[in-house]
């Protein structure tokens, strides 16, 4: 199957749901690693949506990633809570050790760097996430894939 | 046999909440999976046998991290928990549906008259009287209405929706069946964020077992989870992302109690305004609205984070001092210096210091200080803040989650933040500070919604800018 069948296979599953675009886009993002033109083309075709409408949910929503990300994915929270706690401090050090800017993926592929903006973890910041590792009051070296 | 209580919850789980489980329950314990207590600096916190210890590292050693009895413990034996009675208590699934077939019984009018009588307000940021959007709703013709949960808790310090939905998912349950049944709706939708996958997962499993026990029969109860937009906790955005598309702004009127999901009346409420309401039903109305001063009735779930000692969820009825709050409550600051400034009410709260920590914590007190309560965060930074730098951030916040539908927002997050940067690099900063003036009243008058209208808050507050034109 191309993708754009697989991806309209899984939207197939959302029709009637409360939000379901979205939802399926969430889970093409998770089974594919990241959301190309042709699962936009299947996901709109299942809901009777253009490709233009499906592309404005896809660019407006962070989860919704259009390119590949490294093999592994770390995020790191900007938010207040994490910043009174050194979470500047933390993601420079991320971004040096590990050869990737916020929203890049290093040369490598090895990492790639992601802003969250608050993991609702705020009493023991900073606080970050690899792959689904969830790291609290984080150091350069706890964030290690 | 002795119980152990080993929270399942995010925290927890990230400070090895699981593995102490496992080696609790091959040494014999009989494992009992709760809630999170709140008190966040003692996680892991193990109770065994009614003794709390916290923070575990290792079982081997328990009496070192001893506290001692959990209903001794000061930190907690002071709170007045109304919405966080049973959470961190209880296996959440261990779960007596008794109480709430008994709210179920009664007239929806009378359900309304306890809610106006308690004072209820919104406390997701707008603390907006509910008894007026539960009328609205319950007196709009239609042929369906909606009750839709907004669990899209995005400002950073605040964390009580993630505990009550981990920890005793079946208070949410009962608030959104109780508000249903009130205002003549048959469907709720809970709108969490995707930053929380274990309350997604532990949520779910409640609804299923509430359907098992026929608390479901005629009530539809769907989780939706979000895709990462801030923008989303505002209702009508958050209404736009439920019907599957970009999550922009509708301009207001209608609001949504009249015109709300699919175009139907629905009431929209934060998680926790909604776990308030068993409590006042089972003490009544007049009970609630005893608790707390004047207008801010009730109890007020405070998020204490950031920089602090002890953080955790505090649920104290309105009126405790901010100063209290983080001095006797929270020991100060983590890193032992002075408290330079505490941001209160999320991202678009105001940075208040000196004698402004004085204040007491009502929706009034605060408004009268250009602040406000918001969803009960409270993000305490120590003195090496840097408060130009915040205000660059507060615009660049509003910049990356502005959803680009009214031109204040949208454009004005982007030239305030180069503002400041200018400022940083001024030789004559009055300049770029009347500018961010100008700036920032506009943005507030002309903004469609409080994204754009409160981001000058914390700026202003920041800069030593007064608060409001108007």
């Amino acid at each position: 199957m191309d993708q754009a069948a697989l991806a309209h296979e899984i939207a197939g599953r959302h029709l009637d749901r409360i939000g379901g675009p979205i939802t399926a886009l969430r889970e093409v993002a998770a089974e594919f690693g990241y959301i190309e033109r042709a699962h936009m083309e299947g996901v709109a075709d299942a809901f009777n949506l253009t490709v233009a409408e499906v592309r404005g949910i896809v660019g407006f929503y962070s989860d919704l990633n259009t390119e590949p990300r490294g093999r592994t994915h770390i995020r790191i929270c900007q938010a207040e809570a994490c910043q009174s706690v050194g979470a500047r401090e933390l993601t420079a050090a991320a971004v040096a050790r590990f050869g990737a800017g916020l929203g890049e993926t290093a040369a490598d592929g090895s990492v790639s760097l992601e802003a969250v903006y608050c993991l609702g973890l705020c009493t023991s910041g900073p606080a970050a996430t690899v792959d689904d590792r969830i790291i609290v009051r984080a150091t350069p070296e706890a964030l290690a894939p | 046999m002795t119980v152990a209580k080993v929270p399942r919850e995010t925290l927890a789980n990230a400070l090895g909440a699981d593995g102490i489980a496992a080696e609790l329950a091959a040494r014999g314990h009989d494992v009992v999976r709760t809630g999170s207590l709140g008190l966040c600096w003692a996680e892991p916190l193990v109770e065994i046998d009614g003794i709390a210890y916290g923070p575990v590292q290792d079982i081997a050693h328990l009496d070192a991290a001893r506290i001692g009895p959990t209903d001794e413990i000061p930190a907690l034996s002071r709170q007045h928990r109304l919405v966080f009675d049973r959470c961190g208590r209880v296996d959440p699934f261990d779960y007596d549906p008794t109480p709430i077939r008994a709210h179920l019984q009664r007239q929806p009018a009378d359900i309304l008259a306890e809610i106006e009588a308690s004072g209820l307000r919104g406390r997701g940021g707008a603390g907006f009287p509910a008894h007026i959007k539960w009328r609205t709703v319950h007196d709009t013709p239609s042929d369906r209405k909606y009750v839709v949960v907004n669990a899209d808790e995005g400002d950073s310090g605040t964390f009580a929706d993630r505990l009550i939905m981990e920890g005793d998912p079946f208070r949410l349950i009962e608030g959104v069946l109780i508000a249903g049944h009130a205002i003549g709706a048959d469907t709720g939708v809970v709108y969490l964020r995707s930053e929380y996958p274990l309350a997604a997962e532990i949520f779910s499993e409640a609804i299923d077992t509430a359907r098992g026990m026929g608390l479901l029969e005629t009530f539809h109860i769907e989780l939706f989870v979000g895709a990462g937009a801030y923008i989303c906790g505002e209702e009508t955005s958050l209404l736009e992302s439920l019907e599957g598309k970009r999550g922009e702004i509708r301009a207001k009127p209608p609001v949504p109690a009249v015109a709300g999901l699919f175009g139907r009346p629905t009431l929209v409420h934060n998680v926790i305004t909604l776990c308030a309401v068993p409590g006042i039903l089972e003490h009544g109305g007049a009970a609630y609205a005893e608790l707390g001063v004047g207008r801010s009735t009730g109890t007020m779930t405070f998020q204490l984070a950031g920089n602090v000692e002890r953080g955790g969820l505090i649920e104290l009825p309105f009126g405790v001092a901010l100063r209290e709050l983080i001095e006797d409550w929270g020991g100060g600051t983590r890193t032992g210096r002075d408290v330079g400034a505490v941001q209160v009410g999320g991202p678009l709260g105001a940075y208040l210091t000196g004698a402004q920590l004085d204040t007491p914590m009502t929706y009034e007190a605060l408004a009268a200080i250009g602040a406000g309560v918001g969803h009960g965060g409270i993000v305490v930074f120590d003195d090496t803040i840097d408060l130009v730098r915040q205000a660059h951030y507060a615009f660049a916040f509003c910049a990356h989650e502005s959803c680009g539908k009214c031109t204040p927002c949208r454009i004005g997050a982007v030239r305030g933040k180069e503002t400041v940067e200018a400022l940083i690099a001024s030789e004559r900063p009055e300049v770029e500070l009347a500018i961010i003036a100008d700036l920032c009243d506009v943005m507030e008058q002309a903004s469609l919604c409080q994204m754009g209208g409160m981001t000058p808050i914390p700026v202003r507050s920041a800069l030593g800018l007064p608060q409001g034109g108007d």
